[in-house]
């Protein structure tokens, strides 16, 4: 028996996905042209979590800044935190001392894995693995409570300042911290055997979501999506900032640049990042957390209470903020979706005069389109899942 | 920052009388250059072999009311990934005519951040296929991170649009079907 499928007339479809659906986490809006179920266009419309950042930031002084960079990217706060503080170090011209930087590197990796973990973990949920989303939810929740017990909270930890970080280390930080990492591994080998090789995962993700890697750089993509091109590039290896140049770690790299090669390049990070704490818990070095400037860091209790020029310092700095002199820096960190850039421009007073952040994903959100462009509808689900973007970042 | 700042040299001979200042601080390479033949600049800066300043790290602007004449300046980073260096170009512009040359045709990542600069600062940009409102929507009035825009500023309201052609609207002739709200699409 012959069976003819008639050609049926193709009408387009103009469908309104967003801005609040529950299968894509982030407001964002997507305008499709659909044929069928194919998306022939993808207008994205962004804007919707935009808190005015950069009007804010001119409006404080340089220390109340950090608590507007949590709220970048919420999914990794520490990192934002230490690229504003070295950004504002690189204007002033200082270094912090060591322990310092090997207390931000170990803090940056953290919320590193943590950062990839929700990412991987919730895209793995929204293609019906949802235990995998439990199990990295569960990982994640290890790490969430040592980095609460450092800095006193989960998410808006404001934990650097200009010239430090806000107080040490607790005593049983290594213990703890080298505790949980095996912890992670053993779930991450356990989401390894239930995915990696999971034929309905890997339908949905490898070959969807493809991205060329001149078209990659074209649009200024950077962190996981870039590498998983094939593009070797990462802030910590080509600008090695702290004490990145010290410790041993490579950068995976993917050669597709699908879905499939983002998540296992996210994964495979979050071993190399495991692998820098590791070697950071064992070198970090006893000495002060932050430099020994009062017209940087704030002196401590005793000397404001106890002596003149501790509480002129103190009452200074509070009202004044720190004197950073007039002139401008770019200053790039890798964080957990790719280069976020600090361009600040000081006029010279305590008050930054222009902040800008280079978000990472508002880069790859530009170039969503191209990554859809003839898929099905459903397949925007993995691959905004592997864009990871966050609004808070994204929108600033 | 690491990466060489060794052949400096290279870009002044390069652009010399386009170049109104050059000059480094703190370890960051900076170039000022005139509006004029701005696309043909930064065509010369990516393929120069010897620059390969090939990605376009962040567009810009700083708003220098009362600082500075003229009012604007634009700033682009550049990367250069193989040879690892960076440059910053920065690109004065007057109040009374605020437009440059649109990098577009270089570099696709240039639309989304030139729409941001024109939402942000009011900043035309020659040449470029959308220059629509980004982060802001399409009835806002100002430019909000332009340094007269005061901070405590209020909107008019917008008029609440009208929802058709809804897919619950049986008498419509449009396919618009809006997808939003508590759509149920997962557990």
């Amino acid at each position: 028996m012959k069976t003819e499928t008639p050609d049926l007339p193709l009408e387009t479809m103009e469908l309104q996905m967003g801005p609040s659906h529950p299968a894509t986490h982030g407001t964002i809006k997507f305008n499709l042209t659909l044929e069928g179920e194919r998306v022939l266009a993808c207008d994205v419309e962004i804007g919707y979590l935009h808190r005015g950042f950069a009007k804010m930031c001119e409006q404080a002084t340089w220390t109340q800044v950090i608590p507007y960079t949590d709220r970048l990217n919420y999914a990794s706060p520490l990192i934002n935190n230490v690229g504003y503080a070295l950004a504002v170090e690189k204007l002033l011209g200082v270094e912090v001392p060591p322990r310092c930087q090997f207390i931000r590197v170990i803090m940056s990796e953290l919320s590193r894995i943590y950062d990839h973990l929700t990412c991987c973990g919730m895209s793995a949920s929204e293609l019906g693995a949802i235990t995998v989303g439990f199990y990295m939810i569960e990982a994640r929740e290890l790490l969430m409570r040592i980095i609460e017990a450092v800095t006193g909270a989960r998410l808006t930890i404001s934990y650097t300042r200009i010239g430090g970080v806000k107080h040490d280390l607790p005593h049983d930080f290594a213990e703890q911290t080298l505790q949980s990492l095996k912890k992670v591994r053993r779930i991450l080998a356990d989401c390894d055997r239930l995915i990696s090789r999971n034929r309905i995962f890997i339908d949905r993700m490898s070959g969807v979501g493809v991205i060329s890697k001149d078209t990659a750089i074209s649009y200024g993509l950077t962190g996981p999506i870039l590498r998983s091109t094939g593009v070797n590039y990462d802030v910590r290896k080509s600008d090695p900032y702290l004490v990145y140049d010290q410790l041993d770690f490579s950068v995976p790299l993917g050669t597709k640049g699908d879905n499939y090669d983002r998540f296992v390049c996210r994964i495979l990070e979050i071993e190399q990042s495991t692998r820098i704490v590791e070697q950071a818990l064992k070198e970090i070095p006893l000495g002060p957390i932050s430099l020994d400037d009062p017209h940087i860091v704030l002196p401590e209790k005793e000397k404001v209470y106890n002596s003149i020029e501790g509480l002129m310092h103190q009452f200074k700095l509070i009202m004044e903020g720190i004197w950073v002199p007039a002139g401008e820096v770019y200053l790039a960190v890798e964080g957990g979706n790719g280069e976020l850039g600090f361009y600040i421009v000081s006029d010279g007073g305590g008050k930054p005069y222009r902040v800008r952040v280079r978000p990472p994903c508002f880069m790859a959100m530009s170039a969503f389109h191209e990554m859809i462009k003839n898929h099905m509808l459903a397949d925007i689900i993995p691959t905004f899942g592997m864009v990871n973007m966050i609004g808070g970042e994204c929108d600033r | 920052m690491a990466g060489g700042r060794s052949n400096d040299a290279t870009i002044y001979e390069r652009l010399q009388d386009k170049i109104l200042e050059a000059g480094s601080f703190r370890g960051d390479e900076t170039i000022t250059i005139r509006r004029e033949n701005l696309l043909e600049i930064f065509r010369l800066l990516k393929d120069d072999p010897k620059l390969e300043l090939n990605f376009l790290t962040d567009i810009t602007a700083v708003d220098y009311l009362g600082k500075k004449t003229p009012r604007f300046e634009v700033v682009y980073h550049l990367h250069s990934l193989s040879l690892n260096r960076r440059l910053r170009v920065k690109v004065p512009v007057s109040e009374e005519d605020p437009e440059v040359d649109s990098l577009t045709p270089l570099w696709k990542g240039a639309n989304w951040l030139e729409r941001e600069v024109w939402d942000m600062f009011g900043i035309r940009f020659q040449g470029h296929p959308d220059l629509r409102r980004i982060l802001m929507y399409e009835q806002f009035q100002g430019y909000p991170l332009r340094k007269d825009y005061p901070v405590n500023q209020r909107q008019p309201l917008v008029p609440e649009r009208e929802v058709e052609d809804t897919f619950v609207d049986g008498a419509s002739q449009h396919k618009l079907l809006h997808l939003k709200g508590q759509f149920p699409t997962k557990a």
